[in-house]
């Protein structure tokens, strides 16, 4: 009979037939100790650590051994096998850790229940903030040192008490849920897997600003999150903890759901209210700030989701509990949307202060393609690129500023030697250039003209001015527009000159791109000895660049040729090379 | 307009009307509707809410989501963010303006296909992704398209 299941993966970077190795021996020393009908060795296509040699998970006893040499096999069936007791030399020590704050229900509870919230602590944290009153509730919350999580990092308890102490018996609540960083997903997460949460702190704000109205702006392209956030509503509503004398006390507050539409300046503060409003979602310059005039003229707070969601947790278990999570001066948690090419692509929360180092490559596993790493880039279209010599950088908002990127939402992509900088660049810009509003110069045509400055960089019309030119554009883009969309529009293009300006070099002043990417630096030819004359590349190429016959083989016409780099996608044999 | 329509409308404007700043949700529940913004219908709200016909059009230009064409009985929405991106979502794209034969938001000329490049999916995870109406596919390779393509065609 099987009592143990051992499963086997040598993680070593590259290593194809270690797994292999060891699989075999370890199934002749079970042999040879008659243990071969009791254990059942399997060989792991993943075990969730990565780059520890050889490593064993000993199932059901849940004990992971990492480094581990064939030499130690004896020992493993002596001391483990046999008997189930750990060996603490070869244990896994994971270093670094994830801790679900933000995320400690999603998955585990029903979201579609207030009871099973309810029944994780939830709700009493409101509770607890309408006894306490407001000046408490905002106390705790400054002490805690929670800061925005929607990317800015700007303290919440001051924001809530600024609210407060503007005068004035109509004030807003918001939940910024317009997650429009292209590559990040964690609110729509948190909405999905935890509304309840993301409402109680809603209810917690908007007792202590003095609210009796709180707005969700949620993006209409999160049909699910919509729906479970109003499906939570009505169930609060229906509990009394949404609407007139919540929990029996003076405090009444309504919420209400209002769709985004499509456009990543709704964002920001500002232009937020005035799509709230009904208008287009131009921004406004601040001061006044939102917490002194906001929506409909009246003092108004806006909170992340995430942000928010930190709150009940907050409340209930006190700001020390919180304070002593994280650096100096970032505390808590925070929730990254690890994408890109990193081998696992997925939400982790982890403590402030935790290394890029460590998110990348321990709890990301490195590169999904086993490449070169390149960078991670932070901050969405906001942030900028982080090169591997920083990656031993502590994760907080300070830090990453210092970079030349920011924390931002959470977005976090990763990248390898395929890459090119110039067109990671472009792409952020682009983004940045489309949803600009419009209604500031700098911001609408300083974009455009960075974006045609790196147009003719990719194609190598360029010369080393324009390098300047980038420069000085972004300055003024940081100095003078009017949001934060147009101040940190620059961010991606300076950040990669910053630390890749070899790479813009290399396609000014040789016309060449180092990681195959710009098409139109690039020369497609056919290698005779890989084509099989097959023609799909003749019949694929929209210019008729490609002449030849089934017999004699086929040739680009380099004059005729405008690099879309269809042949190369199209050839089924690697016959195509670019260069 | 025919009466249908008209009626539907009013429906959506009733629903909304007691709310401050309705404009938009109200647009929302039109092309929820309508599947698009028909011009008819803006300009019956125009009427009914006083409010000028430039005002809501500013609003409808402004904003990416809201449609001013008919779409395709299937919208494919091919995911543009930062991860799909690198992950080669251009060339998922391009297979799909070959093998339709529209560019970015057109409807193919039987009224079947409407194609776009969206944002972000925020399935990043999947990436690179597409939806088709509601239904996400993930971890696609440009040869993967034209089977999703044939799919619906049969399913139509």
């Amino acid at each position: 009979m099987i009592t143990k299941t051992v499963l086997i993966k040598d993680t070593t970077p590259g290593s194809t037939s270690g797994t292999k190795e060891f699989f075999d021996v370890f199934t002749a020393a079970l042999r040879e100790s008659k243990l071969a009908d009791e254990i059942r060795l399997v060989r792991a296509a993943d075990i969730g650590v990565y780059n520890h040699g050889i490593v064993l998970k000993i199932l059901p006893d849940n004990i992971t051994y990492a480094n581990v040499q064939h030499h130690d096999i004896k020992r493993i069936i002596g001391v483990t096998l046999k008997h189930g007791n750990p060996i603490k030399d070869l244990l896994y020590q994971p270093r670094a850790y994830q801790l679900r704050l933000v995320l400690k229900n999603c998955g585990r509870i029903d979201p579609e229940s207030i009871d099973d919230y309810i029944a994780h602590d939830g709700y009493r944290a409101l509770s607890a903030a309408l006894q306490a009153g407001p000046d408490t509730v905002i106390r705790e919350i400054t002490a805690s040192g929670l800061r925005g999580r929607g990317g800015g990092g700007f303290p919440t308890g001051l924001k809530w008490s600024m609210t407060r102490s503007t005068p004035g018996n109509e004030k807003y609540m918001i939940c910024n849920a317009d997650e429009g960083d292209p590559g990040a997903y964690m609110d729509r997460s948190v909405l999905e897997g935890d509304p309840h949460a993301v409402i109680e702190g809603m209810l917690i704000a908007g007792f202590a600003i003095g609210a009796s109205q709180g707005y969700f702006y949620i993006r209409a392209e999160y049909p699910l999150a919509i729906e479970r956030v109003q499906k939570a509503i009505d169930q609060a509503h229906a509990y009394g903890l949404v609407g007139e004398r919540i929990f029996g006390s003076d405090f009444s507050m309504d919420l209400e759901i209002r769709l985004g539409a499509g456009a990543f300046v709704c964002g920001e503060e500002t232009a937020l209210i005035a799509s709230i409003e009904g208008k287009r979602g131009t921004p406004s310059p601040r001061p006044p700030y939102p917490s002194v005039k906001g929506l409909w003229g009246k003092p108004t707070c806006i909170n992340n989701v995430e942000t928010l969601a930190n709150v009940p947790s907050i409340i209930r278990n006190g700001s020390a509990w919180f304070s002593r999570i994280g650096t100096e001066n970032s505390k808590g948690t925070k929730v990254f949307a690890v994408t890109g090419k990193v081998r696992n692509s997925g939400l982790i929360e982890v403590p402030m202060g935790t290394t890029l180092r460590d998110i990348v490559f321990e709890i990301g596993g490195g590169t999904a393609s086993g490449k070169r790493f390149k960078a991670v880039q932070t901050g969405g279209p906001s942030g900028g690129v982080i090169p591997e010599h920083l990656l031993d950088t502590p994760v907080d908002y300070d830090n990453l500023q210092k970079l030349g990127s920011i924390m931002g939402s959470g977005g976090m992509i990763v990248m390898d030697e395929d890459d090119c900088m110039v067109d990671i660049a472009k792409f952020y810009l682009k983004f940045c250039v489309d949803e600009s509003c419009g209604k500031c110069a700098p911001c609408r045509i300083g974009g455009y003209q960075m974006l045609n400055l790196l147009e003719n960089i990719s194609r190598g019309n360029a010369t080393l001015e324009d390098l300047e030119r980038l420069r000085l554009i972004a300055k003024a883009m940081q100095k003078a527009s009017l949001c934060g969309l147009g101040q940190t529009a620059a961010n991606p293009v300076l950040s990669t000159l910053r630390y890749f300006e070899d790479e813009y070099r290399e396609h000014i002043l040789n016309r060449r791109c180092p990681s195959k990417k710009c098409t139109a630096l690039l020369q497609f030819i056919i290698d005779r000895s890989r084509c099989k004359k097959c023609g799909l590349c003749a019949r694929s190429c929209p210019e008729k660049a490609i002449t030849g016959d089934k017999e004699h083989g086929y040739t680009i016409d380099t004059a005729r040729c405008i690099n879309c780099g269809m042949c190369f996608e199209t050839c089924k044999f690697g016959a195509v090379e670019r260069n | 307009m025919d009466q249908a329509a008209l009626e539907t409308a009013r429906t959506i404007i009733e629903k909304w009307r007691p709310k401050k700043g309705n404009l938009i949700m109200i647009l929302h529940d039109v092309q929820d509707a309508f599947g698009y913004i028909p011009p008819d219908i803006a300009r019956y709200l125009a009427r009914t809410l006083h409010i000028p016909l430039a005002r809501i059009y500013e609003v409808l230009t402004f904003y990416h989501y809201f449609k001013l064409q008919p779409p395709g009985k299937y919208k494919i929405s091919v995911c543009m963010g930062t991860a799909c991106y690198l992950k080669g979502s251009p060339s998922l794209l391009q297979e799909l303006k070959n093998i339709l034969n529209v560019e970015e938001g057109q409807t193919t000329k039987d009224g079947m296909f409407y194609l776009e490049s969206v944002r972000c999916l925020g399935c990043c995870g999947l990436s690179p992704a597409l939806a088709v109406n509601e239904t996400v596919h993930g971890t696609l390779t440009k040869s993967d398209v034209i089977d999703i393509v044939s799919q619906y065609a049969k399913e139509a």
